[in-house]
């Protein structure tokens, strides 16, 4: 109750500061600075057919006004009676037809070039994740990187408990890095539901649908950091998988390069080590925090019905097969997504580990090994 | 109803029958349950049609709630997610479907001389089945996991991760697939067999063509629909893989599916629109409609054309260069013929006697905004720009554009002026005039600034955004609550005229010339035509 009462004072603060608010931030109302050839491309498409609506808009209204005005009833403008001028029909159909001619051939210039993936510096695959990116280098320079991307932003900026950030909604823990000046290729695919990926900036999007590869292209001009959003309804946390991608130069991308691979050697973990579980647990509340926290929330409460709590579940304090079977291949036909492919058995251990050893739950250890039993 | 009695006064067409029985001897709740009469029904079909654009705006308001300030205020996103699924299909099928229907059903008989409508039980069986889907709907809130929330489109695969809403969302489209289905049937066939002596095809008012195209469109469109969600519904339940690529389906099928049913919609809901406007224009214009015979053209290559053009709502699901070459030149070919219509409205206008009362600035309203939905849909036409505002507000402000400032700024045109006939008294000009004005002003506060929002980049259908997108979003949710408190001033300006307006003439608009205007007193009696009138 007091909550909402809150939250009303603050909305009618808000109402008051609108004026004050609109200056705090640039406003926004335009496509924003292109940042490749393609993006620029559209651009100009956009303002040519924009002139061009804006000059016939004009056009065929100022005669409605005019006869708004000259042809009132009140002014003793008496009705003519004619209904019908061949030539004129004739007139304006052959003329819009001419129109959209000379936009149709701009037009189907950059959809070609759009469409062309040929002869790419570097391949991407992004995988769109209920509710995060995971990007996997599959050609060119960083082969074999790959690493999974979500937001930073901290749930009390969400829930208006801190400052919103200035990046809100837009970061990211891990940014997809490119070199400048490089044709840029990459595959959109899904593990789940449909996601689309797109940066306005490069004039890129592309549908990431579950079990199809598509694919798009850039080549991005400048250095700089460059933000966006999922543009496909996927889910409850759809408004909060950004895409952020880093344009660097290309000494400094073989730098990242170098270090991303030498991090991902040293992250392997050993399969058949046996883990204490207050390690298992540490590292379980960090995959946890990453990948259930969600849906599930950190006092594990659940929002139910549609997200069931894991406090006192009989999942997570009965059989652990069972447990680490919901983990691993998701629950059918519910929110519950599989985790089998993103992660590997040693997180899978140490998030069931700490569910089944968080709260009020009691329920014992699983170690790595046993995980990789139950896979198929 | 008034009119049981006034039809005494008249004996006009009527031969002293006895009329005693009209209601087929129920009163009460009963006589609305058991009717076949077409004014009874279109009256249902409107009341209902905006109790649904109340309930569907009460949604939109708590979605512009949300979306004032950036973070999560008052809905968690999963809720969120359910407003705007739920906001869709309500006033998509619950609101401006049957608000259309209800016309069709009042004038449709009156304006061809005809006494009643072809099949007058099916006609109640129609309207009856629209309680129930809309029932169906509204109580999916209240099912474990709440109503779908995966958008009024429904895309597989989402779909079949929601609980049963989803389920009882699939069995209220098949209902009200169905109520379509059986009222364009039932419009079809009254057009075609129930003319009066000497009303051809061609000299019928252009009200009567719109709907007649918009019933075929219904019939062929509407069994699609219902063919996508069924597959949605076995995906879910019964182990098919329609929509799941590991069982070899494939999830843009879906889409695919759905759009084939969901163009040809944007037309069923826009052409009887053009109707209303094409017998209002004309009325206000003292100036028979330009163009007749182009504008029934037109609106069967509108038609046509709405029948392959649907992928232009997925160039971004990766289609071959090809494929989307072709959607993009048969989409921006619906420009000409719709050019046409704007052409021939303004045309009618041009050295006529214009006078502006609430029907004709509604009519005006809707020439000038909906055009602009037009031009903005012209942007979108073209792959590469559409590329980039797919998905964004900039699509959001498009559709509003056609389906609120199109379909709704006509439907009130419409009830506007036939109010007097239906009723037989008059609605206060005054308030009327205020109406229009408010909600001309607050729709474009809603939806203009939304065109800036998705060019700026902010995606549609996300329940907080990034600060940047402040500005625009307070202005559009302020916009919104003043949009719907206007909606109650039209509810108070209906209840006052049907209990105490100024009685109606006959023919209340001085260029008004169809039958009902015509050859029947105000208000229309209980049955319009029983001897019908010969037309030369």
């Amino acid at each position: 109750m007091r909550a909402t009462l809150k939250r009303v004072i603050s909305l009618l603060a808000t109402l008051g500061a609108l004026a004050a608010s609109a200056q705090a931030h640039a406003i926004a109302w335009y496509f924003r600075e292109p940042g490749s050839q393609l993006a620029r491309d559209i651009d100009t498409l956009h303002q040519y057919v924009m002139w061009l609506i804006i000059i016939i808009f004009v056009g065929v209204f100022a005669f409605m006004f005019y006869a708004c005005w000259a042809h009132r009833k009140s002014v003793g403008h008496k009705a003519a009676q004619f209904h019908e001028n061949t030539t004129v029909e004739l007139l304006w159909t052959v003329i819009p037809a001419i129109i959209l001619i000379i936009i149709a051939f701009p037009a189907t210039k950059v959809v070609i070039a759009q469409k062309d993936t040929s002869s790419p510096d570097i391949t991407v695959k992004v995988t769109g994740i209920q509710w995060k990116w995971a990007y996997d280098y599959v050609k060119g320079e960083g082969e074999g990187i790959s690493f999974v991307s979500m937001l930073t932003t901290p749930r009390e900026q969400i829930e208006g408990d801190a400052p919103k950030g200035e990046n809100y909604l837009l970061e990211v823990d891990n940014e997809l890095v490119v070199p400048v000046n490089k044709k840029i290729r990459i595959l959109t695919t899904a593990a789940d539901v449909v996601h689309s990926w797109w940066v306005p900036s490069f004039g890129a999007k592309q549908d990431a649908i579950p079990g199809f590869i598509r694919d798009l292209w850039f080549r991005p001009e400048v250095t700089g950091t460059f933000r966006s959003q999922c543009v496909e309804l996927c889910g409850k946390e759809h408004g909060f998988m950004p895409i952020v991608v880093h344009v660097v130069s290309q000494d400094e991308y073989s730098k990242w390069v170098a270090q991303k691979q030498k991090e991902m050697a040293a992250q392997q973990d050993d399969p058949s080590k046996t883990w204490g579980l207050d390690e298992l647990k540490a590292r379980g509340e960090k995959v946890y925090a990453a990948n259930c926290v969600a849906c599930h929330q950190a006092n594990g409460k659940g929002t139910p019905p549609a997200f069931p709590p894991l406090d006192g579940s009989k999942t997570a304090t009965g059989p652990k097969e069972g447990h680490i079977d919901t983990v691993l291949n998701g629950r059918p036909n519910t929110a519950m997504a599989a985790f089998g492919k993103q992660l590997n058995d040693t997180d899978i251990a140490a998030v069931v580990t700490y569910e089944r050893n968080s709260w009020s739950n009691k329920a014992g250890i699983v170690q790595p090994a046993e995980v990789k039993a139950r896979r198929k | 109803m008034s009119s049981v009695v006034d039809s005494h006064d008249h004996d006009h067409a009527h031969g002293g029958h006895d009329h005693h029985d009209h209601h087929g001897g129920y009163s009460g709740v009963m006589r609305w349950i058991t009717t076949t009469n077409h004014k009874d029904i279109g009256t249902m079909y409107l009341w209902f049609s905006f109790m649904m654009f109340m309930v569907g705006g009460v949604m939109a308001l708590a979605i512009r709630l949300e979306l004032f300030s950036p973070g999560m205020q008052f809905f968690n996103p999963d809720q969120f997610n359910q407003f705007i699924t739920m906001h869709g299909l309500i006033m998509v099928f619950g609101a401006i479907m049957p608000a259309f229907v209800g016309f069709a059903n009042w004038q449709i008989p009156m304006m061809i001389g005809a006494p009643d409508m072809a099949f007058a039980r099916l006609n109640n069986w129609s309207f009856w089945l629209l309680p129930f889907a809309g029932t169906l709907l509204i109580l999916s809130f209240f099912t474990p996991g709440g109503a779908p929330g995966v958008g009024w489109t429904l895309y597989a695969p989402l779909t079949v991760q929601m609980g049963i809403g989803m389920d009882l969302t699939i069995f209220a489209v098949h209902i009200l697939g169905m109520s379509s289905i059986l009222g364009s049937i039932n419009i079809i066939t009254t057009i075609l067999n129930m003319r009066a002596p000497g009303m051809t095809l061609m000299k019928m008012p252009l009200f009567c063509w719109t709907w007649l195209i918009t019933a075929y469109l219904l019939v062929a469109a509407m069994p699609v629909l219902a063919g996508a969600v069924t597959m949605t519904l076995t995906d879910r339940h019964f182990g098919t893989t329609f929509f799941n690529a590991a069982g070899g389906g494939d999830p843009v099928l879906y889409q695919h599916i759905f759009w084939f049913f969901g163009h040809p919609e944007v037309y069923i809901i826009a052409l009887p629109a053009f109707g209303v406007i094409s017998q209002v224009i004309p009325a206000f214009s003292r100036k028979p409609l330009f163009g007749y015979a182009s504008m029934v053209y037109a609106t069967s290559a509108i038609a046509i054309l709405s029948f392959i053009v649907w992928a232009h709502h997925m160039y971004t699901v990766g289609m071959p260069v090809t494929g989307q070459l072709f959607f993009m030149y048969a989409t921006t070919l619906i420009a000409v013929p719709t050019g046409v219509k704007v052409f021939n409205w303004v045309a009618t206008m041009w050295k006529g006697s214009l006078t502006f009362e609430t029907p004709m600035l509604f009519a005006l309203g809707f020439l000038f905004l909906f055009t602009l939905g037009g031009f903005t849909g012209l942007v979108l036409s073209l792959v590469p720009v559409d590329i980039q505002l797919h998905d964004t507000y900039y699509v959001v402000a498009h559709f509003h554009y056609v389906m609120v400032a199109g379909a709704l700024f006509s439907a009130f045109a419409g009830v506007y002026f036939w109010l007097p006939k239906w009723t037989g008294k008059m609605y206060d000009e005054k308030l009327g005039q205020v109406h229009f004005w408010l909600t001309l002003i607050f729709f474009n506060m809603i939806f203009f600034v939304q065109h800036f929002l998705g060019m700026a980049g902010m995606p549609r259908r996300i329940p907080d955004y990034p600060l940047m997108f402040e500005t625009w979003n307070k202005i559009s949710s302020i916009g919104a609550f003043g949009f719907g408190l206007t909606q109650l001033l039209f509810l108070y300006i209906v209840l006052k005229c049907i209990r105490s307006g100024e009685p109606a003439p006959q023919k209340p608009w001085e260029g008004a010339d169809s039958l009902e205007w015509t050859h029947l007193p105000t208000p229309a009696p209980y049955h319009s035509f029983e001897t019908q009138p010969v037309v030369k």
